[in-house]
């Protein structure tokens, strides 16, 4: 399969619909994995890396579930095309950094993705809209029974799956949430939020992992520790916590809406009124403004099927997909900002001013979707 | 302000890192920070990073297997990059190793998956060392009967092939059957 048809479908995980995926964007697991007596990618030598790499990517291909996939050296793909999988979480920046003996698999839904040679040997992830993680466990748990059949793995007696990183070592799992939360950071109480869950032992990051910034109000949740604890106590404990911060999410976004309602209308009617009229405007700035287009479509404020729309310009306004059809030359920063808005208006030109009379006054938030409303629940 | 290392020059480069909730300060002049790796991020050893500033020193004064055998890393090189060398390092620095990972995880040893082929070896290694201890009983009490017969069932399970090896798997599966391939119905329509 080409790359090219890869990057024209948006992936499954933001097409597609899942448990709570107003709030939680998607759930992620990925297991690192490593073959026994060989090197790591990080310590081994060029031709290691590459007999590895042949000898994992061959078993890859061979499961069921990737018989129509896309498989790629990293030094045959360009620096867009890597930028591109990066955006979309299929890769990570680090992987995209790596050359010759590294490569990348995955399926056409996207909703598998394979790094062979990034700090492991294996890193593989399944990744589905809305929080479904022990349904994405269970999914790429039966990937990895597959690929032990013709792959040994590097497994110790007391420490379980070993990996590069003494921070992987155990499971080798890092379960995660993307979580959508204006509502407490509009409330200034999404460092408490994060405090707290530091505190118990998970993380919480922005929007490409460690090290990253939050930004369009996007965070990543997920677990710190990898060993002493089952896969499935791990995402047990996960889940938890994100439900309670969805659930406190939903309390801002109500107690905004009853007390902070002027405000809540004017950042929302701001940032449709910045976004339709814009003619140049950084990503940071488009991902900010597009979290309030968001949640103003979880309340009712827009019409519910302009929802796609929005969630795909949350990808579609990063750097390299907004060139990605291009030939040309790479872009510098000012070209791309005037591309981004063009981009933005044309795809909110359908789109109604927010309708204010909409409003709940009382305080209950409406629900687009028709699920049930927290509040509703006995 | 003075340096945290060196104690004798002005500290100008401050850490902030929060492990578990509690805050820890490191305070380092320019030439520490330069030797600690500070201005290169990835270069700054992850065990000072996680545990505090000198855990990357304990675990290099920690004389047993300064390399391992398998892949020739030594530990110098975990304090520079934070990764081993190979599965095998595991073991070659094993002493130093533990108390990290305790401080790192929520316990000291694996409870969840486990390989297939894994688990079938060690189920029948632990068959094998119970069989083993009740002959030595057996014997030592001079119950011979009984021992002749657990001295059967330990040659039965040790010659008993174990999971079958990796690359046997790997044979199994490519040999060819010689059974007919299943026609395509969609092949078969077109002209």
């Amino acid at each position: 399969m080409k790359l090219s048809r890869i990057i024209a479908n948006t992936g499954e995980w933001l097409s597609g619909s899942g448990p709570d995926d107003q709030i939680v964007v998607s759930s992620r697991v990925r297991l690192a994995r490593n073959l026994t007596g060989r090197p790591f990618p990080g310590w081994a030598k060029k031709a290691e890396r590459v007999a590895v790499l042949e000898e994992v990517r061959t078993a890859v291909e061979r499961i069921p579930e990737m018989r129509e996939s896309f498989s790629e050296k990293l030094e045959d793909l360009s620096p867009l095309e890597k930028q591109v999988l990066v955006e979309r979480h299929l890769i990570s920046r680090e992987h995209a950094a790596k050359g010759a003996g590294s490569a990348v698999v995955m399926n056409a839904a996207q909703t598998l993705s394979f790094m062979i040679n990034e700090e492991d040997h294996l890193r593989m992830q399944a990744i589905r809209a809305g929080l479904q993680l022990r349904e994405v466990y269970a999914m790429i748990s039966t990937t990895d029974s597959e690929l032990e059949e013709t792959l040994d793995f590097a497994f110790h007696d007391t420490l379980g799956y070993l990996t590069a990183c003494p921070t992987n070592v155990g499971t080798g799992m890092r379960a995660s949430a993307m979580m959508h939360l204006p509502g407490l950071v509009m409330s200034e109480q999404v460092n408490k939020i994060i405090n707290s869950v530091n505190k118990i032992g998970l993380a919480v990051r922005g929007l490409h992992g460690e090290g990253t910034e939050a930004m369009g109000n996007l965070f990543q949740v997920s677990n710190q520790t990898t060993l002493g604890e089952t896969e499935e106590e791990i995402i047990g404990r996960l889940d938890r916590v994100i439900r309670q911060i969805l659930e406190h999410e939903r309390n801002a976004r109500t107690i905004l809406l009853q007390q902070r309602a002027e405000t809540l209308l004017d950042q929302i009617g701001r940032a449709y009124g910045i976004l339709c009229h814009a003619h140049s405007i950084t990503s940071k700035e488009a991902l900010n403004l597009l979290s309030f287009i968001k949640m103003g479509v979880d309340l009712g404020l827009f019409p519910s099927r302009f929802r796609l729309q929005v969630d795909e310009l949350f990808i579609e306004t990063q750097p390299a997909h907004l060139q990605k059809g291009l030939q040309a030359v790479k872009m510098g920063a000012e070209e791309r900002d005037s591309l981004r808005a063009a981009l933005i208006r044309t795809k909110l030109k359908q789109m109604p001013e927010p309708e204010i009379g909409k409003i709940p006054t009382n305080g209950s938030a409406p629900n687009a979707s028709g699920t049930t409303h927290p509040s509703e629940e006995p | 302000m003075f340096c945290d290392v060196c104690k004798s020059k002005e500290a100008t480069v401050f850490l902030t890192q929060i492990v578990e909730g509690k805050m820890q300060k490191v305070n380092l002049c320019e030439a520490c920070s330069k030797e600690k790796g500070v201005n290169d991020p990835t270069g700054f050893a992850l065990a000072d990073l996680l545990l505090g500033l000198g855990a990357a020193q304990e675990i290099e004064r920690n004389p047993v297997g300064s390399r391992c055998r398998v892949c020739g890393f030594s530990q110098a090189d975990f304090k520079k990059t934070g990764r081993l060398g190979c599965s095998a390092c595991y073991d070659a620095f094993a002493e130093g190793l533990s108390g990290m990972l305790r401080n790192m995880h929520r316990g000291n040893a694996h409870t969840g998956k486990v390989p297939a082929r894994y688990a079938e070896t060690r189920r029948r290694d632990r068959e094998l060392a119970g069989l083993r201890s009740e002959l030595e009983k057996a014997v030592a009490e001079e119950r011979f009967e009984e021992a002749a017969s657990l001295r059967d069932r330990i040659r039965e399970a040790e010659e008993r092939p174990a999971a079958a090896p990796v690359a046997e798997v790997n044979r199994i599966a490519e040999l060819p059957l010689g059974l007919p391939e299943p026609t395509d119905p969609a092949k078969r329509r077109k002209p």
